[in-house]
C-alpha cells in the first residue's frame, strides 16, 4: 500500500509541476508569431498521437489492434455522417461492445 | 487581441464530455481498486486529475511493479502538459499563484476545445470546459471503486473505445486547414511507428513535435 501512496503523491505534485511551468516560466508574455504558428498545431498532433496511442497502444506497451480499433472506425463514420459527439462516443462503444460479445 | 468567451459557453462546451469522462472515470475505479484500495483512487482523481497518467501508473501497479516504475510511467504521460502548458500559459491570468491553479485546467479535451486555431487560447473555455469533466472523472471513479462489482468488466461494455472516439471528434473538428491536416498525419504517424518500441508516453509525447512544421509557415496574424 505504501508504493500505492507515494505513487499518489509524487503524481500529484508531477502532474501539477507539469502543467504549470509553462506559464510560470512565461508569465503574461506573449509568444512570438513563429511560436504562435507552433502552438496553433499542437492540438491537432496531440489529438493524433493520443488517439494512435489509447487505440492501439497494448497494457503494458507495445502495439495491439482490439476491438478499440473497431470502435474508432465506427466513430469515424459516425463523425463524417455528422452525428453529434455524444451519439459518435455511445456508437464506439457499442461497436466495440458488440465485437467483444460475439469473438 | 480575443475577447475571452464567458465561463458559461465553456461550461457548454465541455457537456458533451461528461458522460465519456464519467465512463473512463467508472472504468479507472474499477480497475483501480482491486490494487489500489477504495480511498486511494479517489484521492488520485482529485489530486492528479490526468487520466492517461493515472492509467498508466495503474497498469505498472497492476503488473507488480514499484513506486518508482509507476511514477516513471505517469510522468511520461505527464511530459505533454510541458508543451500544451507553454502554449496556453500567456493567456492565463493572474498572479503566479493564480496562473499555476488555473493551469490545473489543462486537459487534453479543453486544451483543443480553448485552441483558437491561430497559436492563442481561450482562457474561460479551458476552464468552463474542464469543471463538468472534473466533476464526471471524480464521481466516475467514486462509482467505479464503489459499484464495480455490479458493473462487470468495462471492456464488455466498451467503455475503453469511448476516448479514442471522443479524440477522434475532436481532432476531425481541429482539421480546418490543410497545414493542421499535415500536423496530424505527422502526429499520427510518430506515434504509430514509436508505439511498439517505446514506453506508453513517449509516442504521443513525440508526436507534439509534428507541429513544428508551423516554423516553416507564414505568421498566423497575417492570413
Amino acid at each position: 500500500m505504501t508504493a500505492v501512496w507515494i505513487t499518489v503523491a509524487v503524481l500529484t505534485v508531477g502532474t501539477f509541476a507539469a502543467k504549470a511551468s509553462g506559464t510560470l516560466v512565461l508569465g503574461d508574455r506573449e509568444l512570438p508569431p513563429r511560436a504562435l504558428n507552433v502552438t496553433a498545431l499542437l492540438a491537432p498532433a496531440l489529438l493524433a498521437g493520443l488517439l494512435v496511442f489509447e487505440t492501439l497502444g497494448a497494457e503494458g506497451g507495445g502495439l495491439t489492434v482490439d476491438a478499440r480499433a473497431a470502435g474508432l472506425v465506427a466513430a469515424i463514420v459516425a463523425i463524417l455522417l455528422k452525428a453529434p459527439m455524444f451519439a459518435v462516443v455511445l456508437v464506439a462503444a457499442a461497436a466495440a461492445a458488440g465485437l467483444r460479445l460475439f469473438t | 487581441m480575443h475577447q475571452d468567451s464567458d465561463i458559461r459557453a465553456g461550461l457548454r462546451a465541455g457537456l458533451p464530455l461528461v458522460l465519456p469522462t464519467l465512463a473512463i472515470g467508472i472504468s479507472f475505479g474499477v480497475l483501480a481498486e482491486p490494487v489500489m484500495g477504495s480511498v486511494a483512487p479517489v484521492v488520485m482523481s482529485i489530486t492528479v486529475f490526468s487520466g492517461a497518467a493515472q492509467f498508466a501508473a495503474l497498469t505498472v501497479l497492476t503488473a507488480g511493479g514499484g513506486a518508482f516504475a509507476a511514477i516513471a510511467a505517469g510522468m511520461l504521460l505527464n511530459a505533454r502538459w510541458l508543451p500544451m502548458g507553454l502554449a496556453i500559459g500567456p493567456f492565463l491570468k493572474g498572479g503566479p499563484v493564480q496562473r499555476s491553479i488555473e493551469s490545473i485546467a489543462i486537459v487534453d479535451s479543453s486544451f483543443a476545445l480553448a485552441s483558437r486555431g491561430d497559436g492563442t487560447f481561450d482562457r474561460l473555455k479551458l476552464i468552463g470546459s474542464t469543471l463538468p469533466q472534473g466533476a464526471a472523472w471524480v464521481g466516475g471513479t467514486v462509482i467505479g471503486v464503489l459499484g464495480g462489482s455490479f458493473l462487470g468488466d468495462p471492456q464488455a461494455l466498451g467503455l475503453d473505445a469511448m476516448f479514442p472516439a471522443f479524440f477522434a471528434y475532436l481532432l476531425f473538428e481541429e482539421l480546418k486547414d490543410r497545414t493542421r491536416v499535415v500536423a496530424a498525419v505527422g502526429g499520427a504517424l510518430i506515434a504509430l511507428a514509436l508505439l511498439p518500441f517505446t514506453p506508453p508516453g513517449v509516442p504521443v509525447l513525440v508526436a507534439a513535435f509534428a507541429a513544428l512544421i508551423g516554423l516553416k509557415r507564414t505568421p498566423a496574424a497575417a492570413r
